[in-house]
């Protein structure tokens, strides 16, 4: 009997026990990820398919993926709804498991995710029976028009991607956490593990790390981190955390009046 | 608007004032800032940057690494033709070189394309020179049904062309358009290309922009550094790059900075370019523009490429030939120019692992 996860993670049918996802892009070695898994716990993990050729011992990084691990084929490189839907389609043509992070880029200076685009291709993937995991800045509308179009799950955006710069969208993210059904993964731009563990303690159902840790001069130690700050926060966010004062409890309340005699 | 009318508001610029008029400080101002506009990029081009290398090459590293990480593309470039009937004085294979012309047959192609994926390449350069008639976009376009057999991108070096042939070659299976506009200075310009179709300035820099309009993935542009003044070839090469980016959002650009080599023929009048002022140029072309491919070819030797990489490298060639079948027929050794960093693919393979970085070789599949 396998162990029974408390908490789970459950996204397209699938149960998780971890809530870090990491990404597999900016490696010094491909050879890192098993350990970077292994070490970390993640049990997804997004995979290029731009950057795949499977033909090529050297560019296989399927290969260094163990079996239990989910592979979460993106999108990148998609330019609109209709090359997504392309490259989504060859994925599951060569063997993929259906599971489709879907990113679509019409602004490479910053890589900013185009929300109409995504929202497009979002419905036509999910139809075809695709477990759609879409990345999209955070904007409640998108959120709402990707969850009626039938996403496993939304990536919002904690920064913009590559960046490390921690917990930038707040605001939004925590109104979409609170108004959208669906697991909110946040992903990119997280640089440090209390980044992590602060969405984490917001309400987020996991997070997806790529550049904090691949570029680390220690990836595995790095990962391990994440991992453990995303356990932290997630705790803390079952536990409930204590509601935050803005001012000291005064002493002599301006109401006080009320109560007295 | 073209990048034409871009380049036309500098035509009065006094530039030895231009460039002696920006201060150590104004550089300092430029290297803290996240959002670099052309005066910034000016401002770290410019002689007050030199001090601040170090700071430079710092910041460029982060951000290379956070935008592209610990990876650097392999690709080779693959000569088909070197008929040519411009006469550009800085070229090999201008028309009035004599030297022996060949363009590969389809079947030479298949052999050619063959044994360079054969050593792991995927994505593939490939280059003719300009000669209506011969190297066509009929040709072409067989040669790339053979080559989309062996390699997941192909880029293009040839003649600047209109958007309706861009257009064919990019259905044909092209995603990549390389091309040099050699001098950003008319002048110059007009001086260099004595005869045939490149002589039109406007024409070849609107090229890339027609490219993009027929929905060409990425463009990757440079000046030949040594016709002009390398600060200012480094400056409008950067404008061309932010401008295409402003007006093609989703295109990705990259640039390349080309020393001229070697090569048959003369061109005495070169403007002096030193390590220093390639790596001030790279330096100063990562920080304008973060997510910006950097493309480094062979024209530079093993060791400064290998010091180069960490700086902000996107992309290196590897097995190189600027010969016309130079992987496979060892008696074509005419290339266009000759190559200072002669690895193959395994040694270049091991240099970036040794650096630190993984080489990759795939980062695109047709679709």
């Amino acid at each position: 009997m396998p162990e029974k996860i408390i908490d789970p993670l459950v996204i397209g049918g699938r149960v998780f026990a971890s809530r870090l996802m990491i990404g597999s892009g900016k490696y010094a070695q491909d050879a890192q990820i098993p350990e970077i898994l292994r070490r970390s716990g993640a049990e997804v993990i997004t995979v290029a398919l731009r950057r795949v050729h499977a033909q090529s011992p050297q560019d296989n990084v399927l290969a260094h993926i163990p079996p239990n691990v989910q592979v979460l084929t993106n999108t990148s490189g998609a330019r609109d709804a209709d090359e997504a839907v392309r490259i989504a389609r060859l994925a599951r043509a060569a063997g993929g498991n259906g599971w489709i992070k879907i990113e679509v880029i019409t602004d490479n200076k910053y890589l900013l995710p185009d929300g109409e685009e995504t929202v497009k291709a979002t419905r036509i993937l999910a139809a075809e029976g695709f477990v759609v995991l879409p990345y999209f800045s955070p904007d409640l509308a998108v959120a709402r028009k990707l969850a009626d179009a039938g996403a496993a799950a939304v990536m919002p955006l904690g920064a913009p991607i590559g960046t490390n710069r921690g917990l930038k969208t707040r605001e939004l993210l925590e109104i979409i956490m609170h108004e959208i059904s669906l697991p909110v993964i946040v992903d990119a731009g997280l640089g440090k593990p209390s980044d992590a563990c602060e969405a984490m303690e917001m309400g987020a159902a996991a997070c997806l790390l790529n550049t904090a840790i691949a570029t680390s001069p220690d990836p595995a130690s790095m990962a391990e981190a994440f991992a453990e700050a995303i356990r932290a926060g997630r705790r803390a966010f079952l536990a409930g955390l204590g509601a935050q004062n803005l001012q000291a409890q005064p002493s002599s309340p301006l109401t006080g009046f009320l109560h007295n005699g | 608007m073209t990048f034409l009318t871009e380049l036309e508001k500098y035509q009065s610029t006094d530039w030895n004032a231009f460039w002696q008029g920006i201060s150590a400080a104004r550089v300092q101002t430029a290297l803290g800032k996240s959002f670099l506009n052309p005066e910034d990029y000016a401002a770290l081009l410019s002689p007050a940057a030199v001090p601040f290398l170090e700071a430079m090459a710092q910041k460029a590293h982060a951000l290379s690494l956070q935008h592209f990480g610990k990876t650097v593309l392999l690709y080779s470039p693959m000569y088909l033709s070197n008929f040519c009937t411009n006469t550009c004085t800085y070229c090999g294979f201008n028309a009035a070189n004599k030297i022996p012309r060949k363009q590969l047959t389809l079947a030479e192609v298949e052999t050619e394309a063959a044994a360079i994926a054969q050593t792991g390449i995927r994505h593939i350069l490939i280059l003719t020179g300009d000669a209506p008639g011969k190297a066509d976009v009929a040709y072409l376009l067989g040669c790339l049904q053979v080559l989309k057999k062996h390699f997941l991108s192909i880029a293009i070096e040839i003649y600047a062309a209109d958007q309706a042939d861009y257009a064919r070659l990019i259905a044909g299976g092209v995603d990549q358009l390389t091309l040099y506009q050699e001098t950003y200075n008319p002048r110059i310009y007009d001086q260099v290309h004595l005869k045939g179709p490149k002589k039109d300035f406007a024409y070849r820099l609107a090229a890339p922009e027609r490219a993009a309009l027929a929905g060409i993935r990425a463009v990757n542009l440079g000046a030949l550094l040594g016709l002009d003044v390398w600060r200012r070839e480094a400056f409008f090469t950067g404008l061309h790059a932010d401008f295409l980016q402003a007006r093609f959002p989703a295109l990705e650009v990259s640039l390349s900075a080309p020393r001229m080599r070697p090569h048959a023929g003369t061109f005495a009048d070169i403007q002096p370019v030193s390590d220093t002022d390639i790596v001030q140029y790279l330096l100063a072309a990562r920080l304008f523009m973060p997510r910006l491919g950097l493309t480094l070819s062979t024209r530079e030797n093993a060791d400064f490429r290998d010091r180069l990489l960490p700086l902000g490298i996107t992309r290196l060639s590897a097995g190189s030939s600027t010969a016309v079948g130079g992987h496979t027929q060892p008696e074509n050794n005419i290339g266009q120019f000759e190559i200072a960093d002669p690895r193959n693919v395994p040694e270049m393979q091991a240099a970036v692992r040794a650096a630190g970085y993984q080489p990759i070789f795939t980062d695109w599949h047709a679709i």
